[in-house]
C-alpha cells in the first residue's frame, strides 16, 4: 500500500535494568527487577516509597566533548533522552556528528542531516525542587513569600537559562543538536501514549517522503518528589514497599497500583531503500499505526473507558493499515501498568480486537521489573516487542500470577519462551487524558 | 504530504493523493476579545491588547505587563456542558471555548456522516499554570538553608496537605486535547505537541497530514497557552527575552522596529476545524480556505539561539512551498513569527530574503504579536486564523508600533495601518525556542 516502507534499524533503551540493547534484553530474559526503595530522595513520607532508578549515568560518555557543558541545563528527562539517542544511533550504525566527534565512528556521515528527523515524547518536566526552593526561600519575608521581593531580587538567584531546563521540546532540541538532525522535529506530550504517538508520527513522516531517517520514542523521569506526589494524589501507586521487586503486578489478581520510574527509549526508523543501501541490520518492519481517544470522562484524574474504547480504535486502525487479520497476530506487547481499571480496560480492548484469537496469543509486558516512567515507557515496551520479534523469544512476564480472570488474557508467565513471532502489536494508553496508540511490526522480509 | 525537497524525486502520496484539507470553522480567545469578527476588527484597527499585569502581583518584576485575556467566563461558552469541564486549567478552558466557537462556526453539530473514530484532535497546547501559592508554601517549608538541601519529608508534609489531585493532573499538557475529545466525542487520533512557540503551527500541519493520509476526516486543531504566571514570567525574564518597557507597555511589542527590546507575553487559544475536502462538500460545509503546504525542521544548532543564517527557518519555508507546489511569488502575504526580539526579527527577515529573493521586498509581511503579544504554544493557530480572514476580506493586518526602521529588517512590514490587497495565498511562520521551525501555507479554495 505504501511504496515507501519503513524499517527499524536501531534501538536505544535506557532502563533501570540496563542501558543499551544487550543489557536490557538480557535483563528481561533473566527476569531482573530494577525496582527498589528510592534513593534519589528520602521517600519516607510517601505511601509509595519505591521506584525504578538508573545508576551511574555520566552524560560525558554520550555527547561530544564540546557539548559537555550543556549538561548543566539538562533536566534528568533530557539526560535520559540524550543517552537513548547515543545508544540508538550507535546500534543503527549511523555515523552522526556525535559519534564522529567522539571517535566512535570513522569517515563521513552516512545520513543526510536535512533528511534526518526527530520525534520525541516528553512529560511535564518537574522543576529541580532543591534549586527552585532555595531561590524561592530568598523571597521570604516574615515567614511568607513576598512577590515584591521575588520580582525585585530573589528571582535572580535562578540561572538565566533556568526555563530551558524544563521545556518539553528540549529533549528533541538537545538530541537534534548532538546528532545534527535537521529534518522534521516534533515533541509529543501525551503521557504514557507519547512514545507510540511519536513513533507513529515519525513513521508517517518517512512514508510521506519528508525524511529518510527518524530518531523517535520518548523519555521521562518521575523519580522526584513532585512527580511521586502527583502519582500518589492520583492514587495510582503500589504500597508494597517491603517487596519492591514484586510490587508492580500487571494483569495479576491483587495488584495495587503501578510504580514510578525513570528511563526511555529512542529507535531509529529508516526508509527501507536507505537502510538497504547502507547495509543496515534490520530488526523488523513497522507496518501499522493507529491512534484513538476514549472520549469518556474529561475531568482529571479520571478513569479509562471501561471497555478500552480508544485503544480498541487505535489497535483496529493499526491492524487495518497493516492489512493484518486478528488471526495473524502472534504477540501483543501490552502497556499493562498494574492498575486494576486500566489493566481491565486494556484487556477488554485486546479481547475485542482479537476475538477468539485472544486465547492463543501471548500478551507480554515488561513493567513489573521496570515501573512506569510516563512518556518514555511506551518506547521501552516497543523496543521489547521489536527484540521479541527479532529474536523469536518472548521474555517472561513476572508478577502476573495468578492472572486476573476478569482480564481473560494468556500471559507468558513462565519463560522465556521461544516462539516464532512474525507479527506483533504494541499498545499504549495515557493513564490520564484519554490518548491511546498502537503500532504493528512484522519480521522483515524483502 | 511533504515533497522530497530538493531531491527531484516524485512525491509519494500513497493512497492519499487526492485528499485535500480545508478549513471550515474557526474560534479564538485572545487579549483583544473572544469573537472572530470583533477581534479581527480590532486587529485591523491596530489596537493593542497589552496592559499592566493583573493575574499576579508583578509590580517589582522586570516586566510588569502582558497581553491578558479579559472577562473570560468558560460557563458562557459551554452552557450545559460546563459541569464536566469546570475543573480544567486556564489553558484548557481557552481551548474549550475556542473549540466550541469553531465547531459551531463549522456547523458540525449533528452533521451527516460524522463518525466519532474519524474525528480527531491535534493541539499544540501548553501545560496548565502551576498551583503557585501552594507549591511555594511546600518549597519554602522543605528548604533547609543550613544544609542547603531540600528536606523531602517536610516538603511532602506540606505538599500533601495543600496540593490537590485535580490541580496537579489538569496541568498535564495532554489535558486540553482530552477535554476537547470528550466535549465533541472525538474518538479518532488525539495528539498534543509542545514545541514551544511553534507548537500550534506544528499541530495544524500534522493534523492536516493525518487527514491527507486518511487517518481522519475531521480534525479539531490549534493550540492554547498561558504562561502569564509568576514562574513563566520569571523564566522569560531571566532569559531577558521579554520587553521591559514598563512605562509604555501598550507600545512595547515592536516587531521589526529598531527599538524593539523583546516580546510581550500573551495568552489565549486558536482552534480551527480541518476537514477532508470531499467530506466537507458532501455535508455542504462552508469552506474558508485550504491548507496546501507544511514544512517542519530543526535548527540543530544551539539551545539558546537561532542559527545565524536562518538555516532551519529557510528550510521550513522551502519545505512548505515545495509541499504546496507553489513558487515564492505566489505568496501574497506572510504572517511572520515576528516576536519583537532582536534576534528573531533579524534572522526571520534574512531567511525570508533567502527564500523569496527579490520578491521579498514586495510581499507584505506583518506580525500580529505587535497587538496580541506572544501566545507561545497558541500563537501559530491564532496567526493562521488571521491569514484565513485576510484571504476572505482582502486586507492584511498591520504591524503596529513600527516607527524606526532597522537596517537589518528592511522589508515591508505593513507598518501601523492595515492594508487592502488581494490575498489568495498566505504563508505563516512559527519558530520555537530550541530551534523547532514550522511553516504553513493556506490558500483560497479553487
Amino acid at each position: 500500500m505504501n511504496p515507501r516502507r519503513v524499517v527499524i534499524t536501531g534501538l536505544g533503551p535506557v532502563t533501570p535494568i540496563g542501558v543499551g540493547v544487550a543489557a536490557f534484553w538480557n535483563g528481561l530474559l533473566e527476569k531482573r527487577s530494577g525496582i527498589r526503595r528510592l534513593q534519589a530522595f528520602d521517600p519516607s513520607y510517601f505511601s509509595s516509597q519505591i521506584g525504578g532508578e538508573i545508576d551511574g549515568i555520566n552524560i560525558g560518555d554520550y555527547v561530544p566533548k564540546s557539548y559537555r557543558k550543556a549538561a548543566k541545563i539538562m533536566a534528568r528527562d533530557i539526560v535520559l533522552a540524550v543517552v537513548a539517542a547515543h545508544q540508538a544511533v550507535r546500534d543503527a550504525g549511523l555515523r552522526t556528528r556525535c559519534l564522529l566527534e567522539r571517535g566512535e565512528a570513522d569517515g563521513e556521515p552516512n545520513v543526510d542531516s536535512t533528511r534526518f528527523g526527530a520525534n520525541i515524547g516528553a512529560g511535564l518536566i518537574c522543576a529541580d525542587l532543591p534549586e527552585l526552593a532555595e531561590a524561592l526561600s530568598g523571597a521570604v519575608e516574615d515567614g511568607r513569600f513576598s512577590f515584591a521581593r521575588w520580582g525585585a531580587e530573589a528571582m535572580n538567584n535562578l540561572t538565566p537559562l533556568w526555563l530551558l531546563k524544563f521545556l518539553p521540546n528540549m529533549l528533541a532540541c538537545h538530541v537534534t543538536i548532538v546528532h545534527d538532525a535537521q529534518g522534521p522535529s516534533n515533541t509529543i506530550t501525551c503521557g504514557e501514549a507519547s512514545s507510540h504517538l511519536a513513533i507513529g508520527e515519525a513513521f508517517r513522516t518517512i512514508t510521506r517522503g519528508a525524511a529518510d531517517v527518524c530518531i523517535c520514542g520518548g523519555a521521562e523521569s518521575k523519580d522526584n518528589p513532585m512527580a511521586l506526589l502527583r502519582q500518589e494524589l492520583g492514587q495510582r501507586l503500589s504500597r508494597r514497599n517491603e517487596t519492591p521487586a514484586q510490587a508492580c503486578r500487571p494483569f495479576a489478581t491483587g495488584r495495587d497500583g503501578t510504580v514510578i520510574s525513570e528511563g526511555g527509549g529512542l529507535v531509529i526508523l529508516e526508509e527501507l531503500g536507505h537502510a538497504l543501501a547502507r547495509g543496515a541490520r534490520i530488526y523488523a518492519e513497522l507496518v501499522g499505526f493507529g491512534a484513538g481517544h476514549d472520549a469518556y470522562i474529561a475531568a482529571q484524574p479520571g478513569p479509562p473507558h471501561p471497555e478500552g474504547r480508544g485503544l480498541r480504535v487505535a489497535m483496529q486502525k493499526a491492524l487495518d493499515e497493516a492489512g493484518i487479520a486478528p488471526a495473524q497476530v502472534d504477540l501483543v506487547a501490552s502497556c499493562a501498568c498494574g492498575l486494576e481499571a486500566h489493566d481491565r480496560a486494556e484487556a477488554a480492548a485486546i479481547r475485542s480486537v482479537l476475538g477468539p484469537r485472544t486465547e492463543d496469543v501471548p500478551v507480554m509486558n515488561v513493567k513489573a521489573g521496570l515501573g512506569n516512567n510516563g512518556a518514555g515507557s511506551g518506547a521501552i515496551d516497543f523496543i521489547a516487542a521489536v527484540l521479541a520479534v527479532h529474536a523469536g523469544v518472548i521474555p517472561p512476564a513476572f508478577n502476573s500470577n495468578p492472572v486476573d480472570p476478569a482480564c481473560g488474557l494468556t500471559l507468558p508467565v513462565d519463560g522465556p519462551r521461544a516462539l516464532p513471532v512474525t507479527t506483533a502489536i504494541s499498545t499504549a494508553y495515557a493513564l490520564g487524558g484519554g490518548q491511546n496508540a498502537a503500532l504493528v511490526i512484522r519480521k522483515f522480509s524483502a | 504530504m511533504q515533497a522530497n525537497v530538493g531531491r527531484g524525486e516524485p512525491v509519494d502520496r500513497g493512497t492519499s493523493m487526492n485528499r485535500r484539507v480545508v478549513i471550515t470553522g474557526m474560534g479564538w480567545v485572545t487579549p483583544l476579545g473572544h469573537d472572530i469578527e470583533e477581534v479581527w476588527r480590532r486587529l485591523l484597527a491596530g489596537e493593542s491588547g497589552i496592559a499592566p499585569t493583573t493575574i499576579f502581583d508583578a509590580r517589582t518584576f522586570p516586566t510588569r505587563f502582558a497581553a491578558e485575556v479579559k472577562n473570560f467566563d468558560l460557563r458562557r461558552f459551554l452552557g450545559p456542558h460546563y459541569e464536566q469541564h469546570r475543573t480544567c486549567s486556564r489553558n484548557s478552558g481557552f481551548a474549550l471555548a475556542a473549540a466550541e466557537m469553531a465547531w459551531r462556526d463549522a456547523s458540525l453539530d449533528g452533521a451527516a456522516g460524522l463518525r466519532p473514530e474519524r474525528v480527531g484532535v491535534y493541539l499544540g497546547s501548553g501545560e496548565g499554570p502551576i498551583d503557585f501559592d501552594n507549591f511555594v508554601a511546600a518549597a519554602i517549608a522543605g528548604w533547609k538553608p543550613e544544609q542547603r538541601a531540600l528536606d523531602a519529608i517536610r516538603w511532602a508534609q506540606v505538599a500533601k496537605q495543600r496540593l490537590t489531585a485535580v490541580m496537579e493532573f489538569e496541568q498535564e499538557p495532554n489535558c486540553a486535547a482530552g477535554h476537547l475529545a470528550c466535549r465533541f466525542n472525538a474518538q479518532g487520533p488525539n495528539f498534543n505537541t509542545l514545541t514551544a512557540c511553534a507548537a500550534s503551527t506544528q499541530a495544524l500541519g500534522e493534523a492536516a497530514s493525518l487527514i491527507r493520509r486518511g487517518d481522519a476526516d475531521v480534525m479539531i486543531s490549534g493550540g492554547a497557552h498561558s504562561m502569564i504566571h509568576p514562574l513563566g514570567v520569571t523564566g522569560f525574564n531571566r532569559l531577558t527575552a521579554l520587553s521591559t518597557r514598563n512605562d509604555e507597555c501598550a507600545t512595547a511589542s515592536r516587531p521589526f522596529d529598531r527599538t524593539r527590546d523583546g516580546f510581550v507575553l500573551g495568552e489565549g487559544a486558536g482552534i480551527l476545524i480541518l476537514e477532508e475536502l470531499e467530506f466537507a462538500r458532501r455535508r455542504g460545509a462552508r469552506i474558508l480556505a485550504e491548507i496546501i503546504g507544511y514544512g517542519s525542521t530543526a535548527d540543530a544548532f544551539r539551545v539558546t539561539d537561532m542559527h545565524e543564517d536562518g538555516r532551519g527557518a529557510i528550510a521550513a519555508m522551502r519545505g512548505a512551498l515545495a509541499d504546496a507546489g507553489v513558487g515564492p511569488e505566489e505568496i501574497d502575504y506572510i504572517s511572520a513569527h515576528g516576536t519583537g526580539t532582536e534576534e528573531n526579527d533579524k534572522i526571520e527577515t534574512l531567511a525570508i530574503k533567502v527564500v523569496f529573493g527579490e520578491y521579498a521586498r514586495r510581499v507584505p509581511i506583518s506580525s500580529v504579536k505587535s497587538m496580541l503579544g506572544h501566545l507561545i504554544a497558541g500563537a501559530g493557530a491564532v496567526e493562521l486564523i488571521t491569514c484565513v480572514l485576510a484571504i476572505r476580506d482582502g486586507i492584511v493586518p498591520p504591524t503596529i508600533n513600527y516607527r524606526e526602521p532597522d537596517p537589518n529588517c528592511d522589508l515591508d512590514y505593513v507598518p501601523n495601518q492595515a492594508r487592502r490587497v488581494p490575498v489568495r495565498t498566505c504563508l505563516s511562520n512559527s519558530f520555537g525556542f530550541g530551534g523547532q521551525n514550522d511553516t504553513l501555507i493556506v490558500r483560497a479554495l479553487s
